[in-house]
């Protein structure tokens, strides 16, 4: 910028294209890898989905000796190889509401807006990368934490299950795309909240806070609600064992994933007819 | 081109954009001008679908802005309020907007260089200064090479030599044929740099003019002079559109008349003068005569609210 400069020329764009899906999926792609909370918030869950049961073995196995047969019998491998999904959950979830509310809180949503105004596409894109993202870094973190927990439990027989056994394979990866789901969720809460905080509290407000509520009401009521519940229902997929109140995997899989479709669609309702 | 017609806009029970209508042609650099809170930045978010409009219709060059399947070619913007992702590099926000378009990045580069953000394009945004972030602002708008430019309040926060880059800048645009629509509170920047003028106040409009007759329109015939025989002058001017005021240090100031007319009628009367001085009131009081009244009643009415 020179104030000697008599006259300011804008170089001509020699190829001009039309906004395509693929060319936003991969400009949401840019977005998604180009700001901090997205390496925190991917490093944070997949290292709480390894930290956890890696830990929790190595405690089980050094206690092993103490413990009473009645305690020993009590102990699900499974259930130690997937704890972490549990808290990991939460690390996508934050990501996944920031992923649309930052861009309300920072102004950013407007640049985006009119570059692609048909607001539908960002929407699917977002749900699209963040989706592939996740389950990208779940699926290895659930191996990891299947294989490191089995190996460190190894001179326990009674806490050994095989990939291959039925179910377990299912529960692994199950817990892998539970995550992803969670990160669907969320990302679509973050669309009609189009607040960080708020978002972030309508999510733990429905995963966390919700479920322990059902408790006061009457046993049967509780039994009967609950399992429909998106969290109750999603567990299912990770969960080896079922109680006679809970959903089978396939169907709690299918009810939390008509949650995330139900939030998709009130998000994309609102996104159209929202001012910005 | 622009072409709104009875453009309105409510929030809740506020009107922030009232019947507006008007057309922004290419070519020219079309100012924008209107007080604070007049509804400019509304009117040009309407331009750009962020809001829908309560009434009335926008389109820029031709059709509604969503409907173009390449919305950066048509129209660059630079939106008043922040636009970009604090956390995000502006090289990196400028990438995921090309990307949209197939834009090579090779372009986000070249505007980068042009707005003279090089040095800082890696780092987060969010650490600008206010000029800097006028200046992301200004590469995001020619991005795409758009035919219609659309800046709000593009000076704010530069320095003298930014603006007067900007100056250049705008009116390159227009020379090349594009459509350039710029929004200032401030007379005096559009009048060096704009050719046509659209004014509202409380989003109302109250001029479409060419920067030229405004100025006509706008400037009296004032006109100061001292003599020691203001008496014998005040005679020999005197007339039906004629008016006197007293002025400093005992000079007169005479309304209605231009300097010729005065120092002729002067010469005639054989009466001598110390000072004949042409006074042009300014583009700002200009400006202020024409929105005095809108602005007054906001201020009215916040007083009523308040």
């Amino acid at each position: 910028m020179s104030a000697a400069t008599p006259s300011v020329r804008l170089p001509r764009l020699d190829r001009t294209g039309s906004v395509a899906f693929r060319r936003v999926l991969l400009s949401e792609w840019t977005k998604l890898r180009s700001v901090r909370s997205t390496k925190w918030s991917l490093g944070v869950g997949f290292l709480l989905t390894v930290a956890f049961p890696i830990a929790f073995s190595f405690a089980t196995s050094s206690h092993w000796g103490s413990m009473s047969p009645q305690d020993r019998a009590d102990r699900q491998p499974l259930d130690i190889a997937l704890v972490g999904v549990n808290v990991a959950q939460l690390a996508i979830a934050v990501l996944g509401v920031l992923l649309i509310s930052a861009e309300y809180s920072t102004g950013s949503i407007r640049s985006t807006f009119t570059a692609v105004p048909k607001r539908l596409l960002v929407l699917w894109a977002k749900l699209i990368d963040y989706s592939v993202v996740s389950l990208a870094l779940m699926v290895p973190a659930v191996l990891v934490s299947f294989f490191s927990s089995q190996a460190i439990l190894g001179r326990h027989d009674i806490l050994q299950i095989s990939f291959t056994q039925p179910g377990v394979a299912r529960a692994v990866l199950g817990g892998a795309l539970y995550v992803m789901l969670v990160g669907i969720f969320a990302l679509a809460i973050g669309a009609i909240v189009r607040n960080t905080a708020g978002g972030i509290a309508a999510f733990a407000g429905i995963f966390f806070v919700l479920p322990p509520l059902m408790f006061v009401l009457p046993t049967s009521w509780n039994n009967a609600i609950s399992q429909y519940l998106p969290s109750d229902a999603g567990r299912q997929l990770f969960s080896l064992h079922h109680a006679s109140h809970s959903l089978r995997p396939l169907t709690g899989g299918l009810v939390f994933a008509a949650y995330c479709v139900a939030a998709i669609v009130i998000a994309a309702v609102l996104l159209v007819r929202r001012d910005v | 081109m622009i072409e709104a017609r009875d453009l309105t806009k409510d929030y809740g029970s506020k009107r922030a954009v009232d019947g507006l209508s008007f057309t922004v042609r290419p070519g020219i650099v079309t100012g924008f001008l209107g007080p604070n809170g007049s509804g400019k930045s509304t009117t040009m978010r309407l331009i750009l679908g962020l809001d829908a409009p309560t009434r009335g219709d926008v389109t820029v060059n031709g059709s509604d802005y969503r409907e173009h399947a390449a919305p950066l070619h048509e129209v660059g913007a630079l939106l008043e309020a922040r636009s970009v992702h604090t956390g995000r590099s502006a090289h990196n926000h400028l990438l995921a907007l090309a990307q949209t378009h197939g834009i090579p990045k090779r372009r986000v580069s070249e505007l980068i260089d042009l707005v003279g953000l090089h040095e800082v394009a890696r780092k987060r945004s969010g650490k600008f200064s206010l000029g800097m972030g006028q200046r992301l602002g200004i590469a995001q708008a020619l991005l795409g090479d758009p035919k219609t430019v659309m800046l709000d309040e593009p000076v704010n926060g530069l320095d003298p030599e930014g603006i007067h880059w900007m100056r250049n800048l705008l009116k390159g645009l227009a020379a090349e044929g594009r459509t350039v629509f710029v929004s200032s509170h401030l007379m005096s920047e559009m009048a060096l740099t704009a050719d046509h003028l659209i004014v509202i106040g409380r989003g109302k409009l109250i001029a479409d003019t060419s920067v030229d007759d405004f100025v006509s329109r706008a400037s009296q015939k004032v006109v100061v002079v001292r003599s020691p025989e203001l008496e014998s002058l005040r005679a020999a001017l005197a007339g039906p559109d004629v008016s006197f005021e007293p002025a400093e240090r005992g000079a007169l100031e005479v309304h209605g008349l231009t300097a010729e007319q005065v120092g002729d009628a002067a010469a005639a009367a054989g009466i001598v003068l110390h000072e004949l001085t042409p006074r042009q009131a300014s583009l700002e009081e200009a400006f202020m005569n024409l929105t005095r009244d809108e602005v007054e009643f906001a201020a009215e009415l916040q007083e009523v609210v308040a």
